[in-house]
């Protein structure tokens, strides 16, 4: 077994390259499916034998308030009581076991979930258990590097899975053969799952043919196209994503004949990047990494790029670029404004009303810090400037009762439906 | 003809409407949580009232009935919704809809852009909560509207949920405070709350229209609408019935109804929920139970004829009052557990009055009295003593066992539990406003679902399946309860669910435990809830453990009252306590009345109770009874608001520049007043905040659960509106000053950017430049440059050099503005040091040391003869160290640092002010606590919010001094 070493400035357990060599089990957090499934296999390409944890039920609620102080935030909650739910589950060898989250560093509670799972860890009798920072250099572990290749695959991984969940999520409400979407999109997570484990299918080139091939795919499901009523989803990122977390969100739309959009990941990465760029606009600091972010955001808005081309090619909404969704937010609330999902998650809302989704959710965990000013805070200003916007907040945590969030919903969509049906009404008359 | 049914949280109703939509039968009744049945019998009757109702059009709304409808093949209508069409076509022209009903709040805005909006998952309900407040002052819910008609003066009332409420509430019971005063400040809690919660910076104007029961059955209600809306609304002919109106207007399809009505009656939810093992297995399990229990015995002897020694205890609890008497070996003569109708002055006259009638003779040697009522009860009969409920409790629970380790004790509102290390009080957990849902919960929840409280509880014991409810207030527990009947929960699995729920609430919301080993193996319970062997059962169960409640768990603070009573008057001399001549005599008048003393003025209740005894509540300070003002030489927090008062406008070429003055501003303003006076800019600031100013920008605040320091600033930006700023300045700012006390500098996002908020909701920000620009004061060289491109954008004027040169000035000014809080710091400490006095670093946030913040929580410290610092005098006395958490934000540092000073001193102590909705103190609080009890100390934390009890704060604290005290 791994020899446990410890940081020497700050005390904190490392995880070790023997750990990496003796082939510990990384639990990560499933925050959205698609993704993440891809994103596994990249790690594993790359000899980090990672697992998703996709258990679920009332214990890890539980768990985590019996371990998290209960006022935070309940995606902490959830995920710290997820890690240890398994680990106490006696599924796993918890000597050889490692934990992975991800840190961004922002001003914002979310950087600190590594250390209250530290805390759990050792509240629970857990405190040999390493935990991975899956960050921007926040803190080092012999045994795990974001190197270059890893972050293009996986930056690769985050393509796919965008265009992936925006193409089932524009198709799956329409096809004719119940399933056949949802079947689509397994074998293409498979197909580039193993690619990306080959070591292929990241490059430009590479992203753009598979791209094409992959609309083209889904372009040819038999659709029955009736006026649905079309719902944006933002908010807290894992609320968002999370069905754990948002009880069912996406299912629940489903239920009641919605088309459902969900912004995706690689509009966050470009977002945090740029953050850096702004900071380095608006109060000055270093100018090379100023200059490599800007690569970065280029690099990344060049597949983000090939995504809406392929989506466009085949007649699907794509998503806007980066850059557009960010001019919308201007005047809104600053650049500035970074903590969390910042200006983006205003920014978002502007861009589903003006992309025919302007029925929107908004979710959060209870008390979500930023989102009173990005999400709540804003939304008077967003039905200023769309006035078409019907928006509805929800605010999720262990004790809100899936019943009244459901109804919050249901209220929005009946608004929704007249709307629709006004439009359609309009139409027919207009046809006549 | 149409048919359209309302399920609403606590009532069903049933309307048909003929074709012209005229409605020509209607139904309100209560369900009792029977849903289902109610809707079977509804259809049977009206089916047997109305002809040719079969052929009706069929919908359901409201939010009781989402379940129903799905699974019985009903059309749902959402509720709000149903009401907008019912309003659309009764009363054509209608702008506002506000609708109350049993749980929800709702305003509808019909014309100039449809916005509906409900009341979130935090703010409690509405009705219900009106029902609570009627419970609470024990009358009929009728004549809660008459009294509020007689009212003369109102209290201010937290209008967040119920429970907040009532402690606020119960308090004013204690001192006396008129009914009728009450009832009319509980009306203007719901409107404020409504419109507060609701608006969200819309204006309501125009035709409103007033829906639901209590808006129909409560005309002072609509009044207290009508003023503060300064708008005459309207509450229609079918008021109670426009949801129901409204999903039968909606109503498309027709439905068959014997299927239906079979449906219906057979519905049952999924069964699904999740559920805890059952608390006993078998009778057996249960007989033994409480045979283990029936040791814990206090002997039971006659008052009557009894010649010796008597001493006598009173706890006036929050929702009961307790008496008793003992003899010289401490067993109870005598003993009386009441409940609470408000005043407790009465019940203890009539306490005393049947004790001396049972043996006139009685030689009363000392007396005691604890709890909430403890001053006005102590000033009212001339009690000997008065103790805080913390040691009252202690002394009690010693009796049983001596050895014991953890106390806890969970009474109809509070939940107490104190850790004990070398015999002394070590640790205390005192529930905060949010989480007090305890015996008065389970009391509401078996008054609601139609039973007595000892039958309710009784049934959850021998429950299959008990629901797991997790551990939450009151009014999310409502609806999860509601959820729970719909999954086919029993009223069983109900009771025992909820039993547990009171238990984990204690547990992991009070307590904050993760395993029975935390509170050590020698446990107490005691408490009123206690007696109830459900809960007693599951708090074992839930620790896996065996306790001791005393059988007289009910009325521990009393005994523990008179035990202290009988220790401190070694059994000699004769009490002072009034005998039964003097309570013939006894007289007792309120008047209320305003302090006006300072600027305060806080609204005082005066009790008499003839010979010349009063007394006085209501106040934060000593001063109207003293009349001497509480000196502030060593309290830090009045010296930094006298700071900030020095910063006098100077005139200025460039125009008025205000600032509004919260949040962080109450650091920064020397720095930017000095910048912008250098940049010839009048400066000056909004003053101080109160209630008045908090009211003035209420209006405009979007998010209900932000906390009160950032409410404020909606108030603050008003002001300076209306006072004729041409430019305010509201910077935002992501990073604060870098103390190099931890890993990054951050501020937390509200106080960031807050104003990005105020520019997005406050309608007047169009009358003012308001720049909330953002600025870089983390990094000098860079912010003249940065700060010029900023501001050169609104005063074109400006050069690059003045802004150098004003920058340096406020860099200066800053630094000087810290030396002279860190020397009046060092001199508060050295002088107290000097008189031997403790010293208390009250360590929260810059913006605490605002009063309408605060509460006047420091002269209340300082009251009791403690000097106060604030965190960052001794923050900059340690030198960096690790701490567990990421270490990034400036004002949170500062808290690490303070917390481990203190750890090095034995004449200071930390307590932490908290701000409710403060989401990083739930990192924060952990930590400060960590640091402190590494090295011994005590933690205490108060948290605060838009009203605060101050009746808590002072337990807290003098639970506090007397803990160190017997260190």
């Amino acid at each position: 077994m791994a020899e446990l070493k410890y940081d020497k400035k700050t005390g904190r357990l490392l995880f070790t390259k023997q750990m990496k060599r003796e082939g510990y089990t990384i639990l990560m957090p499933n925050m959205a499916p698609i993704h993440f499934r891809i994103l596994r296999s990249v790690f594993q390409s790359f000899g980090y034998n990672c697992e998703l944890l996709e258990t679920t039920g009332p214990e890890i609620a539980q768990t985590g308030l019996k371990y998290v102080h209960n006022d935070t935030c309940y995606p902490a909650l959830l995920v710290i009581g997820q890690f240890i739910h398994a680990l106490q589950s006696g599924a796993y060898d918890v000597r050889k076991t490692a934990l992975m989250i991800t840190q961004t560093g922002g001003g914002c509670r979310a950087s600190n979930y590594i250390f209250l799972l530290r805390k759990a860890l050792k509240k629970a009798g857990l405190e040999f258990v390493p935990v991975i920072s899956l960050s921007f250099g926040m803190e080092k572990n012999s045994g795990f590097s974001l190197t270059i290749p890893l972050i293009r695959r996986f930056v690769g991984g985050l393509v796919y899975g965008d265009q992936l969940m925006l193409l089932s999520n524009q198709i799956k409400p329409y096809e004719v053969n119940k399933g056949e979407t949802m079947a689509l999109v397994e074998r293409w997570s498979d197909r580039v799952s193993s690619m990306l484990i080959e070591g292929r299918g990241y490059t430009l080139e590479e992203v753009d043919e598979n791209l094409h091939k992959l609309t083209k795919d889904f372009s040819k499901i038999e659709v029955n196209r009736t006026p649905k009523v079309k719902v944006g989803v933002v908010g807290e990122i894992y609320v968002k994503y999370s069905k754990m977390a948002n009880n069912g969100l996406e299912e629940f739309l489903a239920e009641q004949d919605c088309e459902v959009c969900l912004p995706g990941l690689m509009g966050f990465a470009s977002f945090k990047v740029d953050n850096r760029i702004e900071d380095y606009k608006m109060f000055g600091g270093n100018r090379i990494k100023y200059e490599f972010c800007k690569r970065l955001l280029d690099y990344v808005t060049k597949l983000e790029t090939l995504m809406i081309e392929a989506a466009e090619r085949f007649n699907f909404v794509p998503p806007h670029c980066y850059a557009h969704t960010k001019e919308l937010v201007k005047g809104v609330i600053g650049y500035g404004s970074k903590m969390g999902e910042g200006w983006l998650l205003t920014a978002e809302m502007l861009e589903l009303a003006e992309n025919g989704y302007e029925n929107i959710v908004c979710t959060q965990p209870f008390g979500c810090l930023p989102n009173h000013i990005n999400g709540k805070g804003a939304i008077r200003k967003i039905k200023e400037v769309m006035p078409n916007a019907n928006i509805v907040t929800i605010d999720y945590d262990p004790g809100a009762p899936k019943v009244n969030q459901e109804n919050r919903i249901k209220l929005m969509l009946a608004v929704g439906r007249e709307e629709l049906k006004k439009r359609t009404e309009d139409k027919s008359t207009e046809n006549t | 003809m149409k048919l359209g049914l309302d399920i609403g949280s606590t009532t069903v109703k049933c309307v048909v409407l003929d074709d012209d939509n005229k409605l020509i039968y209607s139904t309100y009744e209560r369900h009792f949580s029977q849903i289902t049945e109610k809707i079977a019998e509804l259809l049977n009757r009206v089916r047997g009232e109305i002809k040719g109702v079969e052929q009706a059009q069929v919908a359901l709304s409201g939010s009781a009935g989402m379940g129903v409808a799905q699974d019985c093949g009903i059309d749902f209508v959402q509720e709000v919704y149903a009401t907008r069409v019912a309003a659309n076509t009764f009363i054509p022209g209608t702008d506002v809809v506000i609708e109350l009903g049993g749980e929800d709040a709702k305003i509808l805005f019909l014309t100039n852009g449809l916005e509906v909006r409900m009341n979130g998952t935090c703010a409690g309900g509405t009705g219900a909560f009106i029902d609570q407040m009627a419970t609470l002052l024990n009358v009929p819910l009728e004549e809660l509207d008459d009294l509020a008609k007689q009212y003369e003066k109102t209290y201010t009332i937290a209008s967040r949920c119920g429970v907040f409420a009532k402690t606020d509430i119960q308090p004013l019971l204690n001192q006396g405070a008129r009914k009728s005063d009450i009832a009319e400040s509980i009306f203007n809690a719901v409107v404020g709350q409504t419109v507060a919660g609701l608006a969200q910076g819309r204006e309501i104007e125009g035709q409103v229209v007033y829906l639901g029961g209590p808006l129909t059955f409560m005309s002072e209600l609509r009044a207290c609408f009508d003023r503060t809306l300064g708008v005459k609304g309207i509450c229609p002919e079918n008021s109670l019935y426009y949801v129901a109106c409204g999903a039968a207007l909606c109503a498309e399809n027709t439905i068959d109804f014997d299927e239906v009505t079979e449906k219906v009656k057979h519905y049952r939810g999924s069964g699904n929920f999740a559920f805890n093992r059952p608390l006993f297995e078998s009778r057996e399990d249960y007989e033994a139970f409480c045979a283990r229990h029936a040791k814990a015995d206090v002997t039971q002897k006659e008052l009557e004829g009894y010649t010796g020694r008597a001493y006598i205890g009173m706890d006036a609890g929050s929702t009961t009052v307790k008496g008793v008497v003992l003899n010289d070996s401490g067993e109870l003569l005598y003993s009386k557990y009441m409940p609470s109708t408000g005043n407790p002055v009465e019940i203890i006259k009539a306490f005393l009055e049947e004790v001396y009638a049972k043996n006139p003779s009685l030689n009363v040697v000392s007396s005691a009295v604890t709890g909430y009522g403890e001053d006005i009860i102590k000033n009212a009969f001339n009690a000997d003593y008065g103790i805080v409920e913390t040691i009252a409790h202690f002394t009690a629970a010693k009796y049983f066992m001596p050895d014991v380790e953890f106390i806890i004790d969970i009474g109809g509102q509070d939940i107490k539990c104190f850790k004990i290390h070398n015999g002394a009080i070590d640790n205390i957990f005192l529930n905060e406003a949010c989480s007090s849902g305890c015996g008065s919960f389970l009391q509401t929840f078996a008054n609601a679902l139609g039973y007595e409280i000892d039958e309710f509880s009784k049934l959850g014991l021998f429950a299959e399946r008990p629901v797991d409810l997790g551990s939450r207030c009151t009014v999310f527990m409502n609806s999860s309860v509601k959820q729970a009947q719909k999954d086919g929960a029993t009223i069983e699995d109900i009771s025992a669910g909820l039993s547990l729920s009171v238990v984990k609430n204690a547990l992991y919301k009070v307590i904050r435990a993760s395993s029975p080993d935390e509170l050590g193996k020698r446990i107490v319970v005691q408490g009123g809830t206690f007696l109830n062997d459900a809960v007693l059962r599951a708090f074992e169960m839930e620790m896996g453990t065996q306790v001791v409640r005393p059988n007289i768990a009910g009325l521990m603070g009393a005994y523990g009252a008179a035990l202290y009573a009988r220790k401190k008057s070694h059994g000699e001399g004769k009490s002072k306590l009034a005998d039964a001549d003097e309570l013939k005599s006894f007289v007792h008048e309120i008047k209320v009345t305003n302090c006006g003393l300072c600027s305060n003025n806080c609204r005082l209740t005066i009790n008499s109770f003839g010979g010349g005894r009063r007394f006085i509540a209501g106040n934060r300070c000593e001063r109207p009874v003293t009349k001497k003002a509480p000196s502030s030489d060593l309290n830090m927090y009045a010296y930094k608001l006298k700071l900030l008062e020095d910063y006098k406008p100077v005139e200025g070429l460039r125009g008025k520049l205000g600032i509004p003055m919260g949040l962080n501003m109450f650091e920064l303003y020397p720095f930017w007043y000095r910048f912008f006076t250098e940049l010839k800019f009048e400066v000056f600031k909004s003053p101080f905040s109160s209630r008045k100013l908090y009211q003035r920008g209420q209006q405009t605040i979007p998010s209900d659960t932000v906390c009160f320091p950032a409410k404020l600033m909606h108030g603050h930006v008003q002001t300076l509106i209306d006072d004729g700023a041409e430019t305010i300045f509201y910077p935002c700012l992501s990073y604060n000053f870098d103390e190099h006390l931890g890993d990054n500098h951050y501020n937390c996002p509200v106080v960031a950017y807050y104003p990005e908020v105020i520019k997005n909701n406050m309608k007047d920000i169009r009358k003012v430049n308001f720049i909330k620009e953002y600025f870089g004061i983390h990094r000098p060289k860079d912010f003249p440059k940065k700060a010029y491109e900023r501001l050169s954008f609104y005063f074109p004027d400006l050069t690059l050099n003045e802004v150098r040169v004003a920058a340096k000035k406020a860099y200066e000014e800053y630094e000087l503005y810290r030396d002279k809080v860190q020397a009046k710091g060092d001199e508060i400490i050295a002088a107290a040091a000097k008189q031997g006095k403790r010293i208390f670093v009250l360590a929260g946030r810059p913006y605490h040391i605002d009063p309408e913040i605060n509460h006047g929580i420091d002269k209340l410290i300082s009251g009791f003869g403690v000097a106060i610092v604030s965190e960052d005098v001794v923050s900059s006395r340690v030198s960096p160290f690790r701490t567990h958490v990421l270490n990034q934000w400036t004002y949170h540092s500062r808290l690490y640092a303070a917390a481990k000073y203190v750890t090095m001193r034995k004449d200071m102590e930390l307590v932490q002010l908290v701000s409710f909705g403060c989401g990083v103190d739930a990192i924060t609080t952990d930590e400060v606590r960590e640091i402190l009890e590494s090295k011994n100390k005590i933690y205490t934390q108060i948290k605060i919010d838009e009203i605060t009890n101050l009746g808590a704060v002072k337990i807290r604290i003098r639970s506090l001094l007397a803990a160190i005290e017997n260190d």
